[in-house]
């Protein structure tokens, strides 16, 4: 691995991005418009916004990274891209680090401004710094980075990438614990909840954006979210083959 | 010692025995032996679907095999050593539509770790002068052929692999880059390239016919003309592919 190789990754993937000022612009604004839009649907409970919206403002970035990764991933498979990458001095480390500090970077921002809107203007309380959401925006962000590189591939074209995020995404908001609190689920449910990556990454948000103290049970909710993350990449590392038949 | 460059002086660039490559169930290339000269242009002929790129594809290492050997350079094809001295072009270019024709060289100019210049004097020798900002998913099919060729001259690799690398292009340009790759070879570096244009085919050194994944032909231009008793390249491989065998 060799960090001018991953830097200059990095710089090509925000270069693309930059060409692409349409998607920018959708992967800053929505989050806005539907955290705006959740306010005014609990215009007349607020408690239920900040329990819901605190923690929501983090799961974004998990959302948009997941599926700009696998598209863009998906893209550098199937242009020959990424078959020249592998016959080139490049560390697989390289590409992936290097795609994690370009989309982390990007995650940062958009977690950034959906934050300053919510806890800005819409009256949300962030109870501690507005930094940790920040923060485990990011993380989140580089969970959904790290499940899209894996998923891309298994999709044979840009379709198929778009429908793993009904199948694997929105499973994983709805038993987060979001939703319903996940002591108020059919014990199998919440089986399946304690398996999916997701629900520790919610449940560390929404113990920042309460009152009570973090507790071990953050940070152990911190560990397996970045466990997670490791073990994804490392599933997506083992996709990105020198040969292939 | 033996060093890589003990090998370049050798004779052969790339030495492939007994070579299997075995796609769904079927032999691509059942068993194939061939040896293609340090500094020389070695054109790869043969009918689409005869086995021509699975065999670059070998070469450069990227190909998984069933059995026999493939060394290149002296080194077992697909070496991490390889990977700054081999350089590969395929047949769909394979840059970044997204980016400018300069935004792509920078990338892979920054992932071979050479300097800036080699961008200009790629960018000069596919005749891509004046497109530098120009988006390469703009750009025609030629063109961006051009771009993915520029790329694998960056590095001034010791052998070149090109798959089709002058399909789109017009005659004049053609005929600059055949000199192009005469001119590399000359300063010592080996070129395979496959075409199936003929008069792309007189201008190597010498010429693989492939078919149905067997060589059937490893010969000069004038002994292949010689062979089959014709004087035009276009009758001599017609001839060649429709005895289906070896003369």
């Amino acid at each position: 691995m060799s960090p001018r190789v991953t830097l200059a990754t990095t710089l090509r993937v925000l270069r693309q991005l930059r060409r692409d000022p349409r998607t920018i612009v959708l992967l800053l604004v929505v989050p806005a418009v539907l955290v705006t839009l959740l306010h005014e649907l609990f215009a007349d409970r607020p408690l239920v916004f900040q329990q819901i919206g605190g923690p929501l403002l983090g799961l974004f970035p998990f959302i948009s990274m997941f599926l700009v990764t696998s598209i863009t991933m998906l893209r550098e498979r199937t242009s020959g891209t990424l078959e020249r990458l592998m016959t080139l001095p490049l560390a697989k480390l390289d590409l992936l680090v290097g795609y994690a500090l370009a989309f982390g970077l990007f995650a940062a921002v958009q977690a950034s401004l959906v934050c300053a809107l919510g806890f800005g203007l819409l009256g949300l309380d962030s109870v501690r710094s507005p930094v940790a959401v920040v923060g485990l925006a990011i993380s989140n962000a580089l969970l959904g980075m790290a499940l899209g590189l894996f998923v891309s591939a298994f999709a044979r074209s840009e379709f198929q990438a778009v429908q793993f995020m009904p199948a694997l995404i929105f499973p994983q908001i709805l038993l987060c614990g979001l939703f319903v609190s996940r002591d108020q689920m059919a014990g199998w449910l919440r089986g399946i909840s304690a398996v999916l990556p997701l629900t520790y990454s919610y449940d560390a948000l929404a113990r920042v954006t309460s009152p009570p103290a973090l507790g071990v049970r953050f940070w152990t909710d911190l560990g397996i979210t970045l466990g997670a993350t490791l073990v994804a990449l490392a599933l997506g590392a083992a996709t990105l083959r020198r040969r292939t038949g | 010692m033996i060093g890589p460059m003990s090998d370049v002086g050798s004779g052969n660039a790339i030495v492939v025995s007994h070579l299997r490559v075995v796609r769904g169930g079927n032999a691509v290339l059942p068993d194939l032996s061939v040896a293609v000269a340090t500094g020389s242009v070695t054109g790869l002929l043969g009918p689409s679907g005869s086995g021509k790129t699975t065999l670059m594809r070998a070469i450069v290492g990227v190909q998984n095999v069933a059995g026999g050997s493939v060394t290149v350079l002296g080194l077992p094809a697909g070496t991490r050593e390889l990977r700054t001295r081999v350089a590969y072009v395929t047949q769909a270019p394979s840059v970044y539509g997204d980016l400018s024709v300069r935004e792509n060289l920078a990338y892979f100019a920054r992932v071979l770790g050479v300097a800036g210049a080699a961008i200009e004097s790629a960018i000069d020798t596919v005749g891509l002068g004046g497109y530098e900002r120009r988006i390469v998913g703009s750009l025609s099919g030629g063109e961006r052929s051009r771009v993915s060729l520029a790329t694998a001259l960056l590095g001034q690799p010791d052998l070149l692999v090109l798959d089709e690398p002058t399909v789109g292009v017009d005659p004049v340009l053609r005929r600059d880059l055949w000199d192009t790759f005469h001119r590399i070879a000359a300063e010592g570096a080996t070129l395979l390239v496959s075409s199936h244009v003929m008069d792309e085919a007189a201008r190597c050194e010498r010429l693989l016919l492939v078919r149905e994944g067997r060589l059937l032909v490893d010969s000069t231009p004038d002994e292949l003309r010689a062979m089959t008793g014709t004087n035009d390249l276009d009758g001599a491989f017609l001839r060649l592919i429709e005895a289906g065998g070896g003369p």
